[in-house]
Formats: structure tokens, C-alpha cells, sequence
């Protein structure tokens, strides 16, 4: 979307990313999503009084990570306690890292390539969940609410870009390429439905070149294309109001999905006072060169390497082949497809079905083992299987496993080996003599009135690639 | 001797802790709070130029622990010290705002 009036708009975006740990931030207590309600729960993350914080190696580990893939400095860090009251944070204070977060000054680079700085990328607790009663009808009626700690304590990563980003597509660009990268290091399932992914959004506009103007927070962006879809309306709105001569107010504001708007939540008329002040039960967390160097090492590639790998297999890459690598990579397939070019096998045609067909049955992706996509793809390469055969058979696969070649059999493509096409093949000249003299004239157009006869024979499962080889071969 | 507080001072961090506070009590937490402060004030005529600042008595660092799973506490146990609870969930009065 292009703003009018020589507007531009200017986001940064927040976002937390639950870390995969076992358990949660200062406390033994599961991290889990789904448990029955206020079943992980202890001293620690019910902030009983008394009770004192451990801190979760593996939560340090994971946030080096996502630092080291974020090209970020990791340095000393210290813990502070951000003190408000809300009833899903029992301490009244949320532990956090302040002035001197883990990760700091990195930048993330976008398949377009743009680069967006991060400023930071600290370490945090989660609070607990609330569900507000609504309505009448039940025993505690609206005036309650309830309260799950399970969530308690679970730790985060508060990843912070630089006001660097300049359209709605480039923010969800980064917010995509970054939840490839929390998913590729490990440190996150990347959930945004479950809320394990969470992005807030400061935006704002400015005529070019001039100097940022007052941001506004979106909050409640629960999709990648809600965050697409709020950043635009909300920068729109933002220049209707400052074009009739508004000010904007620097505020909270939450997306309505349904309604494709925000709306205020909170104004912030004076920054909020949350008496940060160093969490005394929590020591300096330092860590040193040998293990910031363990965790580099043990890295796997990221999303970006991953593609460059890719397409580095494919000859005259298309667009469409570009999309289908960042699907392929986005779901974790790549196997397949390094398989499918180790095996010699087409790798565009490898990739295609990877794209789709794996892609549109990766909920079974367990039951397709890379042997059999391979056997798949190479029978559709030598036409023993038309594409539309290959699909089917890895569709087959995919739900309840198998060999493809029976597999093949038992939906009666057996026929369309090169043996019995070339019996056809022979059948449809024999009755078509004056097409066929045409044809081996020269006149390439006969070979799709072949094809068509070979198709209406086969009730469309005949290869057409391997109909014209068996044409030419006789000619 | 003027108090390095003000009683507004002192009722806004009341507000923020979320303290009724009397008139009367304003007054007592304003000197007291104050002369705290005076105390802390004794550190400025001290020359600590040549002194690291420190963070932790013993300057540990990189404490931590493994990420082993523990037991959590019985909800049924958890739940029974709660005011008001409903469906295995802690009830609390209806929150107007959003969170932080």
C-alpha cells in the first residue's frame, strides 16, 4: 500500500517469542502449552512470599541463540523487576532485563534485501493467562475474571527491530524471516496461533525525510496478516487525521480482526512509571567466550543460507521456483528436495511437489519417507507416472505410507509404463495413418491431436511428455 | 531542614504501590523517607572514584540450573488458599484494563 500525500510510514516491531525450554524461567515447573489450568504451578511462578528465582540455563542458551543468529553483541546482562499490578503477574513485578539486555545492536537481513536493525533482544518472564467472564448465565457472572498461572514464568525473548521498517509488506517480510529463525535455532515453535509468537507494532508517518513523528503501539496481532493488515489501516488513519490537521496521540491500540480496525486502548500521556529497579535475589549473567562460541558452533543454518542452498540447485530459477524454495524451507523439507538432486532425480520437479503436494499433507509429512518421495519423483521423470499420477501416489503416501510403485499398481497407473504406452502409442498411429504421415513431415502441432487420442484412452492418466518421446522415437 | 522529599513525591509512590495512605501518614513517611534519603546523601561526600560498582556482595555470577523438570504444587492445595476459585482457575474481580 503506498500512503498518499507524500506520507511514509515508520514501524518497528516488538515481538516475544516464548523459548522451547523444558521448564519455565526461575522455576522446575513445566513449561507446557495446554496443560489443565494451574497445574504447573509453584512457590516460585505463584510469587508466594518467600519463594526465590533460579535462572533456566537452557532460557540463557536459546536466547544466545536467537542473539548469535541475530548478528547481535552478547554481553554481561543484568535482571531487573518491572513493578506494576495486574492480576496475571502474581509477584506485582515481572522479572526483565533493563538497561543491560543479553543481546544487543544486531540487524536481520529480509529475502528482498533490506536489512532491519534489532536494538535488542532480552530475556523475560511470561504472565499468567486471564479469560474474562462474559454474560450472564454462569456462576461467576461478568464482574470476574479467571486466572491460569501455567504461563507464569515461561521464559521470553523480547526481540526489539529499529524504526527501520518502511511498508506493511517489509514488516511482515521481518516478522516472517525472524519467525524462521526463532524456529530454525530452536528456540521457538513459532506458534503465533497458540501465542507463543507475539508482535506488537509502533507506528507512525512522516513526510520524507522529516523527523519521526508520534507513534502509536498496535497491540493484539495474532497473524502475520493481521499485522499486515493493522499496520496499513492504522498509518492510513494516522495521515487522514494529521491531513485535516489532528495530532496524533501516542497511545495503545488494539486490532479488531473482525472489524479491520484499531482502536485506543490506553493513552500514554505520561510514560508509565514501572520503578524498574535490579532484582536483588538475581545475580550478573555473563557469559563467557567458550560457551557463546559452543552455542555458535552448534547452530544449525539458518532459513536464509538454507534458500541460497536451495537455489543453488535449481538451473534458471523462476519466481514461482523462489516461492516454492521459501515454502520448502518455511516447513522444514528441504531433504527432500537435496535428496531428490543427491538421487540425480529433476529437482524442479522435486521442488514443485515438495511446495505442494508435501506441503498440503505436512501434518502426515512423518509418513513420507525421503526414499519413496525420490522413487516418486524419478518415476514421474522417466513417465513412468504423469504429474497428475505423481500427485496422487505421493497424496497416498503421505496419508497412510507405502511403496510407491504398488502403490501405483493399486490405482491402476501399472499400465502407463513405457511398455504399454508404447503399445498405445502404436495402436492410435496405426488407426490415425494420414495424422501420423503429417506428423512425421513435420508438423509438430499433430503431436497434441496424439496426445489428446492417447489422454481419451487413458481417461487422462497418460504422461505427455512421454507420449511425444514415444512419437518421436517412431518417426 | 527541608526534606529531599516532597509530599507529592511521597503520594505518588503510595499510588504506585497502591497504599491508602492517611493525611498524617503522608506527613510521617515524607520525614522518615527523608531522612533515609539524607542517609544515602552521606555517600555522596565519600570519594568512590577508585570503587567498581557492585552489584552482589560476593560477585557471583552465572548462577543457574539445569532444566530439569520439577514436581508442581497440588492445584486442589494451590486452590483451596485462593479467595475465590472457579473451574480449576484463581477468580479475581474483573479486570478493566488491559494488561501492561
Amino acid at each position: 500500500m503506498t500512503l498518499p500525500n507524500g506520507w511514509e510510514m515508520v514501524v518497528g516491531l516488538e515481538v516475544h517469542s516464548e523459548l522451547k525450554t523444558a521448564t519455565k524461567m526461575f522455576c522446575g515447573c513445566a513449561n507446557s502449552f495446554g496443560s489443565e489450568p494451574n497445574t504447573n504451578v509453584c512457590p516460585v511462578c505463584l510469587g508466594l512470599p518467600g519463594s526465590l528465582p533460579v535462572l533456566n540455563q537452557m532460557a540463557v542458551e536459546l536466547a544466545m541463540a536467537i542473539g548469535v543468529a541475530l548478528h547481535c553483541t552478547i554481553a554481561p546482562s543484568t535482571f531487573h523487576r518491572k513493578n506494576y499490578f495486574y492480576p496475571d503477574m502474581p509477584k506485582d513485578f515481572q522479572i526483565s532485563q533493563y538497561d543491560l539486555p543479553i543481546n544487543s545492536r544486531g540487524y536481520l537481513d529480509l529475502p528482498d534485501g533490506t536489512q532491519v536493525s534489532v536494538e535488542r533482544a532480552h530475556l523475560e518472564e511470561d504472565t499468567g493467562k486471564s479469560t474474562h467472564l462474559g454474560g450472564s448465565g454462569r456462576i461467576h457472572g461478568a464482574d470476574h475474571s479467571l486466572v491460569d498461572y501455567n504461563r507464569s514464568g515461561v521464559p521470553l525473548v523480547e526481540i526489539v527491530s529499529g524504526p527501520d521498517i518502511r511498508s506493511s509488506a517489509q514488516a511482515r517480510a521481518y516478522a516472517s524471516e525472524l519467525r524462521g529463525i526463532l524456529i530454525a535455532t530452536g528456540a521457538s515453535d513459532g506458534r503465533m496461533e497458540e501465542g507463543s509468537m507475539r508482535i506488537d507494532a509502533n507506528v507512525s508517518v512522516r513526510k520524507a525525510g522529516a523527523p519521526f513523528g508520534t507513534r502509536c503501539e498496535i497491540k493484539n496481532l495474532n497473524s502475520l496478516r493481521s499485522l499486515q493488515r493493522a499496520i496499513d489501516y492504522e498509518a492510513l488513519r494516522q495521515t487522514e487525521v494529521l491531513d485535516e490537521g489532528g495530532t496524533i496521540r501516542q497511545e495503545t491500540r488494539h486490532w479488531d480482526e473482525n472489524r479491520g480496525e484499531t482502536s485506543t486502548m490506553r493513552t500514554k500521556e505520561e510514560a508509565e512509571d514501572y520503578r524498574y529497579f535490579r532484582e536483588p535475589d538475581l545475580v550478573e549473567l555473563d557469559p563467557d567466550q567458550a560457551w557463546q562460541d559452543r552455542v555458535r558452533a552448534a547452530l544449525p543454518p539458518m532459513p536464509a543460507a538454507r534458500r541460497a542452498r536451495l537455489e543453488g540447485l535449481v538451473s534458471d530459477l523462476s519466481d514461482a521456483q523462489r516461492d516454492a524454495i521459501g515454502t520448502v524451507v518455511e516447513l522444514d523439507l528441504d531433504h527432500f528436495v537435496i535428496a531428490a538432486s543427491e538421487a540425480k532425480a529433476d529437482v524442479s520437479v522435486a521442488l514443485a511437489r515438495s511446495a505442494n503436494e508435501i506441503a498440503a499433507g505436512i501434518e502426515h509429512v512423518d509418513k513420507l519417507s525421503v526414499e519413496n518421495f525420490v522413487t516418486t519423483v524419478a518415476m514421474e521423470q522417466k513417465g513412468e507416472l504423469s504429474a497428475t499420477q505423481a500427485k496422487k501416489v505421493l497424496g497416498v503416501l503421505l496419508e497412510s505410507g507405502g511403496d510407491p510403485g504398488a502403490i501405483a499398481k493399486s490405482l491402476g497407473f501399472e499400465q502407463l509404463g513405457e511398455g504399454a504406452l508404447g503399445e498405445l502409442v502404436a495402436t492410435c498411429i496405426e488407426e490415425n495413418p494420414s495424422e501420423w504421415a503429417r506428423y512425421r513431415e513435420g508438423d509438430e502441432k499433430l503431436s497434441q491431436f496424439f496426445i489428446g487420442l492417447i489422454m481419451k484412452l487413458t481417461k487422462g492418466q497418460a504422461n505427455g511428455k512421454a507420449v511425444i518421446a514415444e512419437l518421436q522415437r517412431r518417426k | 531542614m527541608s526534606s529531599p522529599l516532597s509530599r507529592d513525591e511521597v503520594a505518588k509512590v503510595a499510588k504506585l504501590a497502591r497504599l491508602r495512605i492517611t493525611d498524617a501518614e503522608l506527613e510521617q513517611f515524607t520525614e522518615q523517607l527523608g531522612q533515609i534519603l539524607e542517609h544515602a546523601n552521606d555517600m555522596t561526600s565519600l570519594n568512590l572514584a577508585e570503587v567498581e560498582p557492585t552489584g552482589h556482595p560476593f560477585g557471583l555470577i552465572n548462577v543457574m540450573r539445569e532444566d530439569e523438570v520439577r514436581p508442581s504444587l497440588d492445584r486442589d492445595a494451590v486452590l483451596s488458599q485462593a479467595p475465590d476459585a472457579f473451574e480449576g482457575r484463581f477468580g479475581v474481580p474483573r479486570i478493566m484494563g488491559e494488561a501492561p
